[in-house]
Parts: C-alpha cells; structure tokens; sequence
C-alpha cells in the first residue's frame, strides 16, 4: 500500500519536476556558465573561465544606474499612489461592492502591457498631453522619453498590483483598535498615523517588492516610454542577446539582475516576514 | 476621497477607452480623430499576416493553458502527500519561477535551447537527416513553466480550504481512493482549475517578452504588434488592440467568477 502511493506520488510530481529542472535550474546553470565565458568571433558562445564579462559590467552601467534609481523611485511613488486608492476600497467602500471595486483595479494587469504602453505613447507623444499643454502657452514640452514619462507609466503599470496586498492589510485590521484609540482621545490624524499606517506597512512592503522585482526586469515600459534615452537593465539585454550578439556578457548582466533581485527578496523576508509573521497574498 | 479613486478609474482605464476610440476611427494617424469607420477591423482580419499571428498566438496559448492546468492540479495533489526535503524543493521551485523576470526566463530558455540543439543536431542530422528548431514548442515549454507555478498556487489554496471529513467519509463508504479523487475532490478542485486554465492562457495569449527570445522564426499577435508598433503607426493595431483587450476582460472577468462563486460555495456548505 505505501509502496503503491509513494509510486503514484512520484508519478503526480515528476512532470512538474521535469519542467522545473530542464527549463529552470537547467537553462539558469547554463546562464552561470556562459557568464563565465568569452564571445565566439560571429557572436554567440566560446568556452572560458574567466570573470571580464562581470569586470565589464560597467559598461552598461546607464542601463544599471537607470534601473537601480528609477525601479525604486517608481516603485515609492506607485505606493504614495496607490495607498489612498487601498484605504478608500477597504474602508470606505460598503463592503457588497469591495470585491468587485477591487477586481476593477486589478483588472488592467492581467492585460495586454504592451498595448496599455502604446496607448501612453501616444498620450505622452507630441500630438498628446504636450499639444494640449502648447494650447494653454506651454510650448515644446518633451515628456515621452524621458525619467518622467517612465514614472508615470510604472505608476500606471503597477498600481493594479500595489493596490491589493495594501488593501488586505487595512482590511483585516482590527477596528476595534481605532475605537480604542478615539476612545483615548486620539484625534482621526493621530489615530491613523498611529494605529492605522503601522499596521498596513506589511502590505505595503509586499506591494513595493513585487512591484520592485517586475519594474527591475522590465523592458516594454523603457522601450515604449523611455525611448531609447531612458533604458533599462531589460533593454541592455534584448540588444545583448539578439543585437550585438554578446552572450556571454549578456548572462553577466542577466545574473546580476537575478543577484539584486535576489538580495531584494533576503531583505523583504528577513525584515518584513520576520517581524510581521507569514502573510499571503492572492496575486489573482 | 471619493474623487481621487474616480481618478484613479480613470487614470487606469483611459489608456484602454483611448485604443478602443481609435479603433474606430476612420483616419489613418494616431490622435487625429476623423470621424466613425469600421474599417479598420476589416483590414486587420483580411490582413494574412495579422491572421496568421493570432493563429499561432491562439494555438500557443490554448496548448499552455491546458498542459499547466493539468501539470499544476497533479503536482498541487503530490504535495499534499509529501513533507519535508521534497515539499520545501518544490515550494522553492515555484517561488523561483514566479520571482525570475521573463526576460530572463527569455534569455535562460533561449541558451539551453540552443545548446540543446548544438549538442542533438549534428546526430540527428546524420541519423536520420532531421534536426530540431526552435519553434512554437518552444515558447509553449517556455509558458508551461511559468503557468504550472501559477496553477498549483491557485489549487493548493482551494485543497487548504477543503473539508477532510468529505474525503474521510467517502473512504469509509467504501470508495475507492480513485472514486473518492472522481466524485470528491475533483468536482472541489474545479473551479480553481477552471480559474488557473483562463489565467494561464490569458498569459501566454498575452506575453511579448518570453515569445521574443524563443520563437524563432514564428510571429505571435505580441511579436507581430510590437514590431509594427516600432516601425511606425499602423491603424489596424488599434482594432487588434481593442480585440485583444475585449478578450483578455472577458477571460478575467469568467476566471474571477469563478473563484468567487466556488467561495461563497465553500464557505456557505
């Protein structure tokens, strides 16, 4: 009998294990391996062991400083944004219509990403917001293309997943912990900032570090809003493995994104989880 | 209060109302609205190119969506029957592939891929004058990944949510452990299964930056609107675009409906 169930239960993991181990841990060794690696004369690998290709990594170092200032920058300014939008839904919303409220916020994400950023490039394109801006005496003002533009759209591309674990934070809150504190004398202010931020850090913690994590590895927000002027870890990528052909630098860049995620991630859950205890939240 | 979350609405769904507006729009240039036309819709499905994409996008996504539901539920079920070493890989293993960034699932995908190919190819070739490419298997491969992980987080949650004492009584009726698995826990885990189908395809239906490093030749619908996208405006995209975004709400709204019934179901028995 155990025999027979352990059998059925290898049976049952061994196609996800396949899956996770020849297009997972397989193919992210071999990125380990390249990264080590020299470029073949037309492109492409040749096999060494040496560490130029991470000595070289400054190189790109615009696409990195981009990145590790913009990422975080929209990352904050998508929380500032997206922290009223949580409370109104998990508080002041009658709690018949949060769900679907809720849904309604999240909804854009799950589509098209490469069709919203389009629409903002023509928002953000001449014959947009700036020609509405030259109407009223503002003349020549550039904002696709630059640091602006890619901070509004991370702001726009993420508030549908910065808005949910915020709003599960503040609504599983206590409210009899805000009576407690108007009972005191607390005024609604005090309450808030005493009571009602700390508490819902946590999912604005979890918010800001998968918002953090997608906005690293972006490449059609750059490409599409940055232009070419603003790009990304992303773009230095796509033009490393199917431009310049340079793969072997190409996996040195690639796997210090991965490390820096990485080091993101220790941090989230050493500081944030450790203190707060486990909390899970549906990204669906 | 309220004002600011009617902006954000706004805010988030403008863009969305402004690709679906010009798709009816009967000029040819972004922004430039000249007056209501259907035309574009015509072009965009009489154009062999564009229905040649969505075929292939279709056919990639509907293959994804119905290997990761099946890979995600089974390996779902194998982890409630495991502890430990086993169980804390596997945990592992789905965090990494929802954390890795699909460009780099991209690039690590396109490697081995190639690789793979300079290693099996030269035998091939000689053995049987054949040689593997990389093709819509490979984007799907790419997909199913991604997708498995997704599905077997949405299953496992239903499982925690499950009332043992149906499984227990179905034992002691006498079922048979795959009766019980038929009648008990199957019609349980449906909704979530249903759920993590529309999710998966909607994803791959969806993804540009995976399809990009490893479809080889082929063109997907993403592939095919990033690429006119770059080379300069063309009217049809729009009414692509307002297809595609009509489709992937239909999908989300059916998906969250789902879940949500299955719930108050849950919670009311």
């Amino acid at each position: 009998m155990t025999r027979r169930s352990s059998a059925v239960t290898a049976l049952l993991l061994t196609p996800a294990g396949v899956f996770f181990f020849f297009l997972l841990i397989l193919p992210l060794a071999v990125v380990v391996v390249y990264s080590f690696g020299e470029r073949a004369e037309a492109g492409g690998y040749a096999p060494g062991f040496n560490f130029g290709n991470y000595l070289n990594l400054p190189a790109r170092g615009k696409a990195f400083f981009n990145t590790l200032t913009l990422a975080p920058l929209g990352t904050a300014v998508t929380a500032l944004f997206a922290y009223p939008m949580a409370y109104f839904l998990a508080v002041k919303v009658s709690p018949k219509y949060r769900v679907a409220m809720l849904v309604l916020v999240m909804a854009p994400f799950w589509t098209s990403q490469l069709l919203r950023y389009y629409a903002w490039m023509m928002i953000l394109g001449s014959k947009g917001i700036p020609s509405w801006l030259a109407w009223l005496g503002f003349n020549d003002i550039q904002i696709i293309n630059t640091p602006w533009a890619v901070l509004i759209g991370a702001i726009y591309g993420f508030m549908p997943l910065m808005v949910p674990p915020i709003y599960v934070s503040l609504e599983k809150l206590d409210k009899r912990l805000l009576e407690a504190s108007a009972d005191l004398g607390a005024s609604p202010w005090a309450s808030f900032v005493q009571v009602t931020l700390p508490l819902s850090l946590p999912g604005v913690a979890t918010g800001s570090m998968l918002v953090f994590i997608l906005l690293m590895g972006d490449y059609i927000l750059p490409q599409f809003l940055g232009g070419g002027k603003v790009f990304f870890i992303g773009n230095a990528l796509v033009d490393l493995f199917l431009q310049s052909r340079n793969w072997p630098f190409g996996a040195a860049v690639a796997m210090a994104l991965v490390a820096i995620m990485f080091v993101t991630i220790f941090f989230y859950m050493r500081f944030v989880l450790g203190k707060s205890g486990t909390r899970r939240v549906a990204l669906v | 209060m309220r004002y600011y979350a009617a902006f954000i609405y706004i805010f988030l769904y403008a863009p969305i109302a402004l690709i679906v507006g010009f798709s009816f729009n009967s000029g040819r240039y972004a922004m430039d609205w000249q007056g209501f036309s259907l035309q574009w819709y015509g072009k965009a499905f009489s154009n062999p190119l564009i229905v040649q994409a969505l075929t292939t996008s279709l056919t990639i996504a509907g293959t994804t969506a119905l290997l990761s539901a099946i890979i995600g539920t089974l390996t779902a079920l194998g982890l409630e029957r495991v502890s430990g070493l086993v169980r804390h890989l596997f945990d592992a293993l789905i965090y990494i592939a929802i954390m890795v960034p699909g460009i780099v699932i991209g690039i690590s995908t396109l490697i081995a891929f190639v690789t793979l190919f300079n290693i099996v190819n030269p035998w091939l070739l000689a053995a049987w004058n054949f040689k593997v490419e990389m093709g819509l298997w490979t984007v799907i491969a790419a997909h199913v990944l991604f997708n498995i992980a997704v599905v077997c987080l949405l299953v496992r949650a239903r499982l925690s949510g499950m009332d043992r004492s149906l499984v227990e009584a179905s034992e002691d009726l006498y079922a048979t452990p795959l009766g019980t698995f038929r009648q008990i826990v199957l019609p349980l885990l449906t909704p979530s299964i249903l759920a993590g189908f529309l999710l998966s395809f909607t994803f791959s239906f969806e993804d540009f930056i995976i399809a990009f490093f490893v479809a080889g030749p082929n063109v997907t619908l993403p592939i095919y609107v990033f690429s006119s996208i770059r080379r300069g405006v063309t009217p049809e995209i729009n009414a692509v675009g307002a297809v595609v975004l009509f489709t992937s709400f239909a999908l989300l709204i059916a998906a969250q409906a789902i879940l949500q019934r299955s719930n108050r179901k849950l919670k009311g028995a």
